[in-house]
């Protein structure tokens, strides 16, 4: 799987705010159909590094590549428009419009009048969101008034309505209770089935370890190494995440410990 | 005032708690509330004055002195909703107001003649482009520049106040061309009995159809819908209220003598008794109310108006989503500025001349209008139907102490204290909403 071209790839990517390096040299690539885990400690900087990749922040240096050639990511629109989605850790939802509107936000569906469509939105969403959590009725209230978890399911279904190629979760599973996260992972792996390729970030090893084909491990900013799950132990990736020593059976990458 | 806002889904268990009624007829408390307030004030006034609040005439005057600033809290509830405020409103009203009386007072006499049939369409357009420039110049400051929109238009309030004075040296301009002048209502603004039953009444057949239309989707969809009685009863209520409102313009009647002159140019007779003919209702108060129909349209109905919410509620998460957001909030103050140009021609008309004076302080009567009305100043929240009610409120409240002859400094004071009181109480509203 390695051998072919990457769907997707970061190369050399770095961004500073103020003084802070909050991404340094860090690369990482992401097949079709491949979920790759993206682990560290708190303010590694997986949230920020991913952000460059949906068109949040512009890298200052770094270069983006989708199927092999140099792609410009310069907006949110621009990453969808390659087929990127992304749940955000912050769910990054308009609190005072409802499930639909947040699903649709930006893409919005309209009558032949040129009319939103307010029914077939809502039409759409209770189809997607039954795949997700089927106990949710509250579909014309302000997702405000919704629970966590329930805001967190309407973040992901506005990633996964769109036929992405690739899926970006930030901690999607934070705030779901076991019997949706359940459903979650199920999901990720018929989306994985599809072809679809997935960063997932977690701080959940055993739920990464489940999921993912590959994990990369950044801390400080840098990666510290990659490797494929079947060639490293929980243990050694933890190791990675806490101290940056980087086991025998993963490449090793700026953030490793060096000796 | 059509209530076009989507239609939340009945609840679908059997069990129905008296709460779930309301919310299966689209109760609005809020709403209610406000037209209950306003009612207290109505029969307040009538009270105190011995019974000349509630008249024909009083009421008629009422919607007309209320047009432009509803006109104008139209576009901001939109500014607003987007955690923005505008300040330069009423100076811009002023300036604008110069600008159109100097074109069709003094340079378009010299063009293309004195009391051409042109010269009213030439002037609203003049006032809508300019104050669109104007708006679209302060909001690109503001979308683009980040300076805060308070400062931005702080200084807009100085700089179109000094511009309305700078445009004559002061000089007040008038009279304006008898075309234009039916825009501020009074005896040639009023469009006649006949005309207004027929406005009426086409009104009440489109929101029926309306909400026959809404009814229908919602059934192609298969959703919940309302109960026939409740759908029923809306329909009765918005067509009433319409119908009652064109029978109160229609019974204020025409001074004796312009209503002879009237018949007589008809060719008619004029009886010895005499006759009665009524008002009907005033065209500025159409414009007012055709802008709160289509800005409500525009807010619920076009993406425009969701991103505008979507902003409020969440920028971010209006910029991740793929929303442009600079674009939109500059083109926020660019209708904010247009509809401060329809505004302008309504009080230049109304005062048949353009004074560099005009529309001193109707910023903070628009801003307490769009409050009154539930806008709420955090952003993401407001109505157009609430604020045009909160700038009905506020003109019921000044018209009321000047009728009973509440003397202004105290008039003022009352103003003051019930904008806080009504923000307070919405305030506790909300919270019980969670
Ligand atoms: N917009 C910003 N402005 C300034 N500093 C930022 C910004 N975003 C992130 N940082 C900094 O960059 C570093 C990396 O943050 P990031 O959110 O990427 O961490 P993370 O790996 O996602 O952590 P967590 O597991 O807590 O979500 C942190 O030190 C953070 O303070
Ligand atoms: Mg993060």
């Amino acid at each position: 799987m390695d051998m072919t071209t990457p769907l997707f790839e970061m190369r050399e990517i770095s961004i500073a705010f103020g003084g802070i390096k909050a991404v340094d040299h860090a690369s990482v690539d992401l097949h079709a159909g491949e979920v790759v885990g993206l682990l560290g400690h708190n303010g590694a900087g997986k949230s920020t590094l991913i952000k460059i990749l949906s068109g949040a922040y512009r890298a200052d240096a770094g270069e983006i590549r989708v199927a092999g050639e140099p792609a410009s990511i310069a907006s949110p629109r621009d990453a969808k428009r390659y087929g990127i989605e992304t749940i955000y850790q912050t769910l990054a939802l308009a609190d005072n419009v409802d499930a639909a509107a947040n699903i649709f936000l930006g893409r919005e569906l309209l009558t032949s009048w040129g009319t939103l469509d307010d029914s077939a939105m809502e039409s759409e969403t209770r189809k997607v969101m039954g795949r997700l959590n089927p106990h949710f009725r509250r579909f014309k209230e302000p997702v405000k008034a919704l629970s966590g978890g329930q805001r967190q399911s309407v973040a992901i279904a506005r990633a996964i309505y769109f036929n992405a190629r690739v899926l970006i979760m930030d901690e999607p599973t934070a705030a779901l209770g076991p019997a949706e996260t359940r459903q979650v992972a199920d999901l990720i792996l018929e989306l994985k089935k599809q072809g679809i390729g997935i960063f997932l970030i977690s701080h959940d090893l055993h739920d990464v370890f489940d999921l993912a084909d590959r994990v990369s491990v950044m801390k400080n900013g840098k990666v510290v190494g990659t490797a494929h799950v079947r060639d490293v132990t929980q243990d050694e990736v933890l190791g990675m995440i806490i101290s940056g020593k980087c086991p025998p059976g993963a490449v090793a990458g700026p953030g490793a410990l060096r000796g | 005032m059509t209530e076009l806002a989507p239609a939340p889904a009945a609840p679908s268990q059997d069990v129905k708690t008296f709460a779930d009624h309301l919310r299966a007829i689209e109760f609005d408390a809020r709403m209610v509330g406000m037209i209950a307030a306003l009612a207290v004030i109505w029969l307040g006034f009538n009270w105190l004055s011995g019974g000349a609040f509630l008249t024909p005439r009083n009421l008629w005057n009422l919607s007309v002195q209320t047009a432009s600033v509803a006109v104008m809290a139209c576009g901001m509830v939109l500014v607003i909703v987007t955690r923005n405020i505008d300040l330069s409103v009423g100076s811009m009203l002023g300036f604008v107001g110069m600008v159109v009386g100097l074109v069709q007072a003094r340079l378009l006499p010299d063009l293309i003649g004195f009391e051409h049939p042109a010269t009213w369409l030439i002037s609203i357009a003049t006032a809508v482009a300019l104050g669109s420039l104007i708006g679209l110049f302060q909001g690109a400051l503001i979308a683009y520049l980040a300076i805060p929109s308070f400062i931005v238009t702080l200084g807009g309030l100085l700089v179109w106040r000094g511009g309305a004075w700078w445009v004559t040296q002061g000089q007040t301009i008038a009279p304006m061309d008898s075309r234009f002048r039916p825009l501020g209502g009074g005896i040639e603004g009023a469009i006649g009995t006949s005309a207004s039953w027929a406005i009426g009444l086409v009104i009440c057949a489109l929101i029926v159809a309306g909400i026959a239309f809404a009814r229908r989707r919602r059934k192609r969809y298969g959703f919940a819908l309302r109960p026939l009685w409740a759908e029923l009863a809306l329909a009765m209520l918005a067509c009433g209220t319409v119908l009652g409102s064109v029978m109160i313009a229609n019974a204020y009647a025409l001074p004796a003598g312009i209503a002879r002159r009237l018949t007589e140019a008809k060719g008619g007779t004029w009886p010895d008794g005499g006759l009665v003919i009524g008002h009907g209702l005033a065209v500025p108060v159409l414009l007012a109310l055709t802008v709160g129909v289509a800005i409500t349209f525009l807010t619920t109905r076009l993406r425009f108006g969701r991103y505008v919410f979507a902003i409020g509620g969440n920028p971010e998460a209006a910029q991740l989503s793929g929303v442009n957001t600079r674009k939109v909030l500059m083109l926020v103050y660019g209708l904010m500025g247009a509809l401060v140009g329809i505004a302008a021609c309504i009080s230049t008309a109304r005062l048949n001349a353009a004074t560099n004076s005009a529309g001193q302080l109707d910023e903070l009567y628009v801003i307490a209008a769009a409050v009154i009305g539930g806008t709420s100043l955090a952003g993401g929240v407001g109505t157009i139907a609430g604020a045009m009610l909160g700038a009905l409120v506020m003109q019921s409240l000044q018209s009321g102490m000047v009728l009973i002859g509440v003397d202004t400094p105290l008039q003022n004071i009352v103003v003051g204290i019930v904008l806080v009181l009504a923000v307070w109480l919405d305030g506790l509203y909300r919270k019980r909403l969670g």
